[in-house]
């Protein structure tokens, strides 16, 4: 199959049996493609790109609820207002990203064409620990500009459909920047609010909640974020702009409605006006 | 250095036409029409896991007939192509048109330069906004490509299959009308009027649903798929309204709720 005469016919690569995945397949025709890929003269260049913040995931007693605040900064200044930083990356899980926002997002895209491309070749889609396996090797690839300051890292969580029975199927997994992979027991946080978050659910948090409560706890997270980190966005009432908030339960991924989030941040406004410490 | 015989192009490409003709008209056949829900794809298929009828991309499907191992090729560099091309554009800019091209060259590439042509048919079908706007692509084994708007037929008994969707085609039916038309032209294969009963365990059904937001594609199998098994009753009550030969064929099948 040389090809020669005919020019608009599919390229080799493309009709070569083997992997089912997309960044894989990339990496054969097309490695500029990939984040991670492209050579960055030495130095550091964490002030090159916009920054995105905190991130909150919770496992409740119907599968998962992620919420991420609306802010990127580069050094003290707020590039973006409302940036969206969690994502659905398939029918039954999502993903949210802190750090480099460019890389991030490109990062996200990729991963959720990951899933489908995998989905579409082999007809099923993975297991969810296969699809946090797969985000850990996709990290691996950035690792050499991740040390040059445009880290990249996800928080990812969804809803397993092999897991024994309902309480149990929502899962967590954390991730640094080389790669690993932790899988967490009840909640996480990822970004520079994250300390402030993850002290804010550990008062508030129990297991088997559900899931009207988690997110209420979730945005009340990101408000304590936003409360003591200069970098995570509060609710913005004067904008009409909050949190993003997303689950993943037995009917799949979804966002929530923005009516209902603006609800339930205005209620911790209203509660915080009333006692600021909570 | 051994001396060749001379063949003349005529026969070679004759040759490798029949070849491939033979073994494809030996395959099961798979009918593709658009109806007012979207585009349904149904193929006859004995296999659950090794299927015939598949997704491309967010609005686009693919079907095929012959030997699986060269159409499964296709079909994943189609996916491959659709979700470079989506990747590096948007996903508004794969289109139907794009892959059936490079599906002809592909096709047509192979039949010329490789001594075996690959002994496939293939249809690659696009949801539109309206059933008037969807596209139907037909691909031999030579790279030709045909526009068939409406339905489409492939496999041994294509033609009479396509008289069959001929007479009943209709672009504004719902989808169990359209399902209720391809049964009848998959089991009307027989040859000379007879009808074989088909069951849900060996029919591949699925559909590009116009009215799906993203990916269209959804396999109707199990329960679904029961549910849209024409019943006894309807089946009469459709077959007898627009076309009186096909009901008096009608009592020829054996009772329906056996599936």
């Amino acid at each position: 199959m040389t090809g020669q005469g005919f020019p608009g016919k599919l390229p080799n690569a493309y009709m070569t049996a083997g992997t089912s995945s997309f960044s894989e397949f990339l990496m054969q025709v097309a490695p500029e493609m990939l984040p991670g890929r492209r050579p960055l003269p030495p130095g550091d260049f964490a002030s090159v790109s916009a920054h995105a913040t905190t991130i909150v995931a919770l496992r409740t007693a119907e599968g998962v609820v992620m919420a991420g605040d609306r802010r990127a900064t580069m050094g003290n200044y707020i590039s973006s207002r409302d940036i969206e930083k969690v994502f659905p990356a398939d029918g039954y899980s999502l993903v949210g990203i802190a750090g480099t926002a460019g890389l991030g997002i490109e990062l996200v895209k990729l991963y959720q064409l990951e899933l489908e491309h995998y989905e579409k070749i082999e007809g099923a889609p993975l297991t969810l620990n296969g699809k946090a396996n797969r985000l850990a090797t996709m990290l691996r690839g950035n690792l050499g500009i991740a040390l040059q300051g445009l880290a990249v890292v996800p928080l990812f969580a969804g809803f397993d459909v092999d897991a024994p029975s309902i309480p149990e199927a929502g899962k967590i997994y954390s991730f640094d920047v080389v790669g690993g992979i932790y899988a967490e027991r009840d909640y996480d946080s990822i970004g520079s609010g994250s300390i402030f978050a993850k002290s804010s659910l550990k008062k508030r948090y129990h297991r088997d909640i559900s899931t009207d409560d988690a997110v209420k706890i979730a945005v009340e997270s990101l408000y304590d974020a936003a409360d003591d980190d200069s970098a995570t966005g509060g609710p913005d009432p004067t904008r009409d702009l909050y949190p993003v908030v997303m689950t993943a339960t037995a009917e799949g991924s979804k966002r929530i409605d923005e009516a209902v989030v603006a609800d339930v941040a205005r209620a911790v406004i209203a509660a915080r006006t009333e006692n600021p410490y909570g | 250095m051994a001396m060749q015989f001379y063949t003349s192009p005529e026969q070679i490409m004759r040759d490798r036409a029949e070849f491939a003709r033979k073994n494809i008209s030996r395959g099961r056949n798979v009918v593709v029409l658009s109806c007012a829900d979207g585009v349904l794809l149904v193929a006859e298929n004995v296999s659950s896991a090794l299927h015939k009828v598949y997704e491309l991309y967010d609005r686009i499907g693919f079907a095929a007939v012959g030997k699986y191992n060269e159409f499964e090729n296709l079909r994943t560099a189609g996916v491959r192509m659709a979700d470079l091309r989506g990747y590096s554009y948007d996903r508004r800019d794969v289109n139907a048109a794009t892959l059936a091209k490079a599906y002809a060259q592909t096709l047509g590439g192979i039949f010329s330069e490789q001594t075996k042509p690959f002994e496939v048919e293939i249809c690659v079908a696009g949801v539109g906004t309206s059933p008037e706007a969807d596209e139907l692509y037909r691909l031999t084994f030579d790279g030709s490509i045909n526009d068939e708007p409406g339905y489409l037929a492939m496999g041994g008994a294509a033609d009479s299959l396509k008289e069959v969707l001929a007479e009943g085609h209709d672009f504004e039916a719902p989808l169990a009308d359209a399902f209720a038309l391809a049964l009848q032209a998959l089991s009307s294969d027989g040859g000379n009027g007879t009808r074989r009963e088909l069951t849900t365990d060996v029919l591949e059904v699925a559909v590009l649903e116009r009215a799906r937001p993203g990916r269209a594609f959804r396999r109707i199998e199990g329960l679904a798929l029961e549910a849209l098994m024409p019943s006894a009753e309807t089946e009469t009550e459709s077959e007898a309204e627009p076309d009186p030969e096909a009901a008096s064929s009608d009592g020829e099948a054996p009772d329906p709720q056996e599936s």
